[in-house]
């Protein structure tokens, strides 16, 4: 193990080199471009042996990726906001095909106007595209949530696609201490990926094939969704096998900080969480019963996860960092949705912020929860959405 | 095993769902029995994605992908890319088979990106000269006169006027080691050029004819005749460009786009002005390529 200071783009070139990524896709955007710039150097210095395609797309990179997978290689590539949003249709294809292709997403909000800072309205608008969706908050969650992807993916009872979305700039471009771990333990926790159905001329196999209404198409998304369901639990265990090896905890779908005793709870996602943190410690000091959920990952939606968190609560704030235009934010609709038919369930109040990359900061946390103190004092929200700091 | 030149084993069982006197059909045919059972194949969207039947059934012996419409070539660059690093390379051919609009339209991004990267691939285009598969739209490659359902010819014109692109020199631009056009109705010369691109070290693209009874309308029975036809009026010229030199290899350029054009239903509506044009434009076309061959052996 080694410590060494460096950004969450290169903490996510790390993730995918101790993984040994065989097949390397590669498109530049900003703010991502470091991670496959740091990609190439390891390939070039040896020290990561794999084919690094210089594709023309952000579609062709997953298409490669796709194809590599089906062919039995363990694949890897990143990209952020518009390059995302151009593989859509492709992000549909691997999940339907069931590669385990894991992706890093520097999350960026959306042109126009231009605006190249965090927004996790990128990876939102894949909600229903059949990846896995992680959210990280510090640039060491990166890394090993990287190598944790590629054991759940791979994972037989699995086989889907992971995302991992770290926050422009906050994580991207911010260096933070990071342990690498050693590549023995990497190569012992994640052995090397065998796919099941491999494209194999002593075997052949067509793969992906017309299937009509009357046949099997149903049940292959049917499988889809079993699968999904399986994540949660299964990512429980690799975490657990992760802390035996490597000595670093993480808690499954949500991460819960103050929420024993809390009165008021937000949910937030993203490197956003730490500045919650700080104001959690700042309000707790002054005797308020605060908390904060992290939502970690946002497909498969821990909804018994969060119903059973929250069974205390009396007031809930969602903070989402992105939009559906017409009617709310991601999080919150997918948490009210779970919340629905709960016995006590907690007033439930929408804030939008730190969109386009604005600053959330710990005085804009203090009067998010001084707000959510304030409709439950009253028992009424005030505004079920609230575009915080807008100035129109 | 050969019979006549051609190899005896197929690697297409019947029971495939073609329409009779399918091109497509004929062009894979011949394609597989070259490339042999070491092959795995990509297509996309196109006929021939609906050709080898609904899962779990196939009528082909060798591996095949389907890929999202405009990926043939990304999604062969992955194939080839995982095979290299697996050390199987080697040993595999990998085939992108596409269509005219999944090539010369909505795929040429990926084409030109995987030429350029140089990956160890053939890339066959089927040219059948409009989106057969979503029944006849015009595609880049519709030719010159033709009527498709988004060109329907009608009282006031409405048809196809634009010539073909030039799939060959858009390819050759790129430096590409090996391109070459073939015609089943010229099998010998497929078979030669296929061995050759199996043999390339880097990206070979075949343009391959491949005709369309159900689109073109003509009775199926007059493929092979119609292909001569291709051929022997400069209409679908066949040569070869290799390291940067042009050989055509039929060069009895004797019959008239007439001859060709009055066989098919698409080109029924045509004026004999706007036939004369299409045969000044072939004209044209065929001796720029013969001077291409000249300055290139130069």
């Amino acid at each position: 193990m080694v410590k060494k200071i460096m950004t969450g783009n290169v903490a996510a070139a790390w993730g995918a080199r101790l993984s040994r990524a065989e097949v390397i896709a590669a498109y530049p955007i900003t703010p991502q471009t470091i991670i496959v710039e740091k990609l190439a150097q390891f390939v070039s210095d040896g020290e990561l042996k794999a084919e690094y395609l210089h594709v023309e797309s952000e579609h062709s990179a997953m298409a490669a990726c796709i194809a590599a997978s089906q062919t039995g290689a363990r694949t890897f590539t990143a990209t952020s906001s518009q390059g995302l949003v151009l593989m859509h249709e492709l992000l549909h294809w691997a999940s339907g095909a069931r590669t385990p292709v894991v992706m890093a997403n520097v999350n960026r909000a959306l042109a126009p106007p231009w605006n190249v800072w965090v927004e996790h309205t990128d990876m939102m608008s894949q909600r229903d595209t059949g990846w896995i969706q992680f959210y990280a908050e510090s640039n060491q969650e990166v890394l090993d949530t990287i190598i944790m992807s590629y054991r759940l993916c791979e994972d037989k009872d699995i086989q889907l696609p992971a995302m991992i979305g770290l926050d422009a700039f906050y994580l991207s471009h911010t260096s933070e201490i990071v342990d690498i771990p050693d590549q023995e333990l990497v190569d012992k926790f994640l052995p090397q990926y065998e796919s099941s159905y491999p494209l194999d001329v002593d075997n052949p196999l067509s793969i992906g094939s017309l299937s009509m209404p009357h046949q099997w198409y149903p049940e292959f998304r049917y499988k889809i969704h079993e699968a999904m369901k399986r994540v949660i639990p299964k990512l429980n265990q690799i975490e657990e096998e992760f802390y035996k090896e490597f000595g670093r905890k993480y808690t499954g779908a949500l991460e819960l900080y103050n929420t024993k005793d809390a009165e008021v709870v937000l949910i937030v996602s993203g490197a956003a969480a730490g500045t919650v943190k700080e104001t959690v410690d700042i309000l707790k000091k002054k005797g308020l019963k605060v908390g904060l959920i992290r939502l970690r990952i946002f497909r498969p939606f821990p909804s018994e996860e969060l119903n059973k968190a929250l069974s205390k609560a009396s007031f809930v704030g969602v903070i989402d960092r992105s939009f559906s235009f017409g009617h709310e934010g991601a999080i919150f609709s997918e948490l009210k949705a779970s919340l629905y038919g709960t016995k006590n369930s907690p007033l439930i109040k929408n804030y939008i912020l730190g969109i386009g990359g604005r600053d959330i900061t710990t005085d804009t946390i203090s009067r998010v929860y001084d707000n959510c103190f304030t409709c439950l004092k009253n028992n009424k929200i005030d505004t079920p959405i609230e575009w915080v700091d807008i100035k129109v | 095993m050969k019979r006549a030149g051609i190899p005896t084993e197929e690697f297409i069982y019947s029971g495939h769902t073609a329409c009779p006197g399918c091109g497509a059909m004929l062009v894979a045919r011949y394609l597989l029995k070259v490339l042999g059972k070491n092959t795995i194949m990509n297509i996309p969207a196109c006929c021939f994605a609906a050709i080898p039947g609904t899962f779990p059934d196939t009528c082909l012996s060798i591996p095949l992908l389907y890929n999202a419409f405009e990926t043939t070539a990304a999604t062969a660059s992955g194939i080839e890319a995982a095979l290299k690093i697996k050390g199987k390379k080697d040993k595999i051919t990998v085939v992108g088979f596409a269509g005219d609009g999944g090539t010369a339209d909505i795929g040429i991004q990926a084409l030109s990106g995987a030429i350029e990267r140089g990956h160890e691939i053939i890339y066959v285009c089927y040219d059948n000269e409009a989106y057969m598969n979503t029944g006849m739209q015009t595609s880049s490659l519709t030719p010159m006169g033709a009527t498709t359902t988004t060109n329907p010819a009608g009282k006031k014109g409405g048809w196809r006027t634009r010539t073909k692109k030039n799939m060959m020199e858009i390819v050759a631009a790129h430096n590409i080691p090996y391109a070459a056009t073939v015609n089943p109705s010229y099998p010998m010369d497929f078979i030669k050029k296929i061995e050759k691109a199996k043999s390339i070290k880097g990206t070979s693209y075949i343009h391959a004819y491949s005709v369309c009874p159900t689109g073109w309308r003509y009775q199926p029975e007059l493929g092979l005749e119609l292909g001569r036809l291709a051929t022997e009026t400069g209409i679908f010229p066949l040569y070869e460009f290799e390291n940067g030199v042009y050989t055509v290899n039929y060069k009895k350029k004797t019959k008239e786009v007439l001859e060709y054009y009055k066989l098919q239903g698409r080109f029924r509506h045509l004026p004999e002005d706007f036939i004369k044009e299409v045969q000044s434009v072939i004209d044209k076309e065929w001796q720029k390529l013969l001077y291409k061959e000249e300055c290139s052996h130069r």
